[in-house]
């Protein structure tokens, strides 16, 4: 793939190819793609955050922490055409949960199809977004030891000067790190996006898709790698900056 | 207590990195040995007419022998598609593998690549012209008995890739649950709000291309500019007409899309398959004719190349013809047919009449229509 994003059809060398990856249609994909990861990313980290603290509040062994983290582990790769056909079945034009509403007088697509957009692909990724962000937050969560509650306590301070001077900070690598992953997931999630999407590509995965198998734009496999590497480069940073958050964060766990 | 101890980092952080590299550099899977052909396989594979066999009794004898035939993304309700195959398993002692009917002609070609080598490569192609012109050297040239039945414009003087069936871009609708529409425009009206949804997206499929021609016709554009097409559909877009869900048989059984911009073929077989269920109509709007053709050709390192160049024959024979009539398909040897008297009359009277002349696009004038799609079409309805 990196070798076919930097020669023409053929074969000589040339960066033609990551130039128009970046303009045009393609960067629009690009700010589309970026700003789907970013929603979701944010969205998931702060449900799933507030899930994960929900669990770790309870008992240790209790059947509410084995159950959500059994649950989260399952969901969290719970995506594809399984998945969007579950929110068609739901939500879609002739849902469970549509014809409830419009039985009732309220027509969610009144403004449009939005299911089948970019707002449908939101929805449909804060689905397996919070699992993930439970599954990766939840060690974080149990490493606050209790003991630096009580010291916080003994010393005087109120709850929210333990949150915001010995909670927030350790746990802040964890949360902004988890949130860079959630974001990583959604920017190379390609099936669910294929399964609920037909028209207009808006994503990069789908433009991609879009020049390795159309019929009508012909010979652009190599801009179609030429994408590929952008997005590997996007995820290689992204992923960069979650490892050196990840570092600071085990600081605490041992 | 630590996960990775200080010593084993720099490995394991080089082991990743190798993954990472291999994983983006890699992305050709393993080819499998061919089995080794005999004599006959070779002269097969050769073959450019029933004569290279010794008369058509010699190609059947050839094809019996190799018993098997690969064919891909031949939908069972595509101009009757089901019925080829199954007649043709009957007629001839040859079983047909169908793999992938809902692919594109490109994943055709990608099919081909990707499986060359293999028993399990696909025989014989059904694509659109631009992807058939584009890739016709891996075709490989074979002339059936009734070439010459066929125009000069419908086939490739070689012999590499020749028309199979063609039909006019058309609006089906459920005449239920919509008024009918007389022409493209009449698509803006209110009535529509929310119901018409085209098959395919026009970047990636050679029917939505053509809906967007029709649109572009029908708006005042031409074969050369399609740009009014494009300009409908973003305001079939702002109307709140377009609907961006892909139709299937599935979602106009269920009535999630009301009106369909399909190939008229396409739309005549949901028609008969929902008699009584739905009122399907099917309406070809005579100021915007588009025809396009498909286009059947034969791969050059087809694993059973005889059985392939009997499926020539077969779907050039009158039965293979009139098979795909009946699939509401205008097969492309029509004029030959009906002067001899060999068409069935009663499949060709169900044609859509036509009272002008269809606009074809040609080579320059399709990749000049893509190069304006891929520009402008995901802005245009998003």
């Amino acid at each position: 793939m990196v070798a076919g994003a930097f020669v023409d059809d053929s074969g000589t060398l040339t960066t033609a190819n990551l130039r128009a990856a970046v303009s045009g249609p393609y960067l629009s994909a690009f700010a589309r793609s970026l700003q789907l990861s970013a929603i979701t990313a944010v969205v998931g980290a702060v449900l799933g955050a507030l899930l994960a603290w929900a669990v770790v509040s309870g008992e240790p062994d209790g059947n509410l922490r084995r159950v959500v983290t059994s649950a989260s582990g399952v969901l969290a790769q719970f995506g594809g055409v399984t998945l969007a056909f579950a929110f068609l079945a739901t939500v879609g034009f002739e849902g469970l949960v549509t014809i409830f509403l419009r039985e009732r007088g309220i027509d969610i697509f009144a403004s449009g199809a939005w299911i089948f957009e970019l707002p449908g692909l939101v929805l449909v990724y804060t689905y397996f977004q919070i699992p993930l962000m439970v599954i990766v937050f939840l060690p974080a969560l149990d490493g606050l030891k209790p003991q630096w509650r009580e010291a916080a306590r003994n010393l005087g301070g109120s709850a929210w000067t333990y949150w915001r001077r010995v909670a927030g900070p350790v746990l802040a690598p964890a949360f902004f790190g988890s949130m860079l992953l959630l974001f990583a997931n959604a920017f190379s999630a390609y099936a669910t996006a294929a399964a609920l999407v037909s028209q207009g590509a808006p994503i990069v995965p789908l433009q991609i898709r879009n020049l390795q198998t159309s019929e009508v734009l012909l010979g652009q496999q190599n801009l179609g790698r030429a994408l590929g590497f952008g997005m590997v480069v996007v995820v290689a940073i992204v992923m960069g900056v979650y490892a050196l958050l990840q570092r600071r964060t085990t600081r605490w766990l041992r | 207590m630590r996960l990775l101890p200080d010593r084993s980092r720099p490995t394991i952080a080089l082991l990743g990195a190798a993954l990472l590299l291999t994983a983006a550099c890699g992305d050709a899977p393993e080819r499998e040995t061919a089995s080794t052909g005999s004599d006959g396989a070779v002269a097969a594979a050769t073959a450019t007419s029933a004569e290279d066999f010794g008369g058509f009794d010699g190609l059947v004898e050839a094809a019996e022998a190799e018993g098997t035939l690969n064919v891909i993304a031949l939908p069972p309700d595509w101009t009757n598609y089901a019925e080829v195959i199954s007649t043709f398993e009957q007629t001839y002692d040859i079983e047909v593998n169908s793999a992938q009917p809902d692919a594109s002609s490109q994943e055709e070609i990608n099919a081909a690549e990707q499986l060359a080598g293999t028993d399990r490569a696909p025989d014989v192609f059904d694509l659109g012209p631009a992807v058939a012109t584009a890739n016709a050297d891996t075709f490989a040239p074979y002339k059936v008995q009734t070439w010459d039945d066929v125009a000069e414009e419908l086939k490739d003087s070689d012999g590499r890739y020749i028309s199979d069936y063609g039909g006019l871009m058309s609006i089906g609708y459920d005449a239920d649950s919509v008024p009918a529409p007389t022409s493209v425009m009449d698509l803006l009206k209110p009535e529509y709000r929310g119901k018409v949804a085209l098959n395919g997206d026009p970047t990636q499929a050679g029917a939505a291309f053509a809906g967007v021609v029709m649109a572009a016709l029908g708006n005042g554009g031409s074969a050369d500019d399609i740009a009014p097409g494009i300009e409908f559909f973003r305001q079939l877009k702002a109307a709140g007409n377009f609907l961006p869900v892909d139709p299937t048989p599935a979602t106009i059984a269920s009535g999630q899309t009301p009106v369909v911009i399909d190939w008229d073929y396409t739309n005549a077989a949901q028609s008969e398959a929902l008699e009584g269920q739905r009122n399907w109509e099917v309406v070809v709007p005579q100021e915007a004719l588009v025809s396009s053709y498909y286009v059947q050709a034969i791969n050059a390192d087809a694993p059973h190349p005889a059985a392939a160049r009997l499926w020539q024959e077969f779907l050039y024979s009158d039965v293979g013809q009139n098979l795909w009539l009946k699939g509401y398909g205008r097969p492309v040897r029509e004029v030959a047919m009906v002067e001899a008297g060999t068409i069935d009359e009663a499949a060709y009277a169900k044609l859509p009449q036509v009272s002008g002349e269809a606009v074809t696009l040609t080579e320059e004038q399709t990749a000049a229509a893509a190069a304006l799609l891929s520009g402008g079409w995901a802005e245009a309805i998003s």
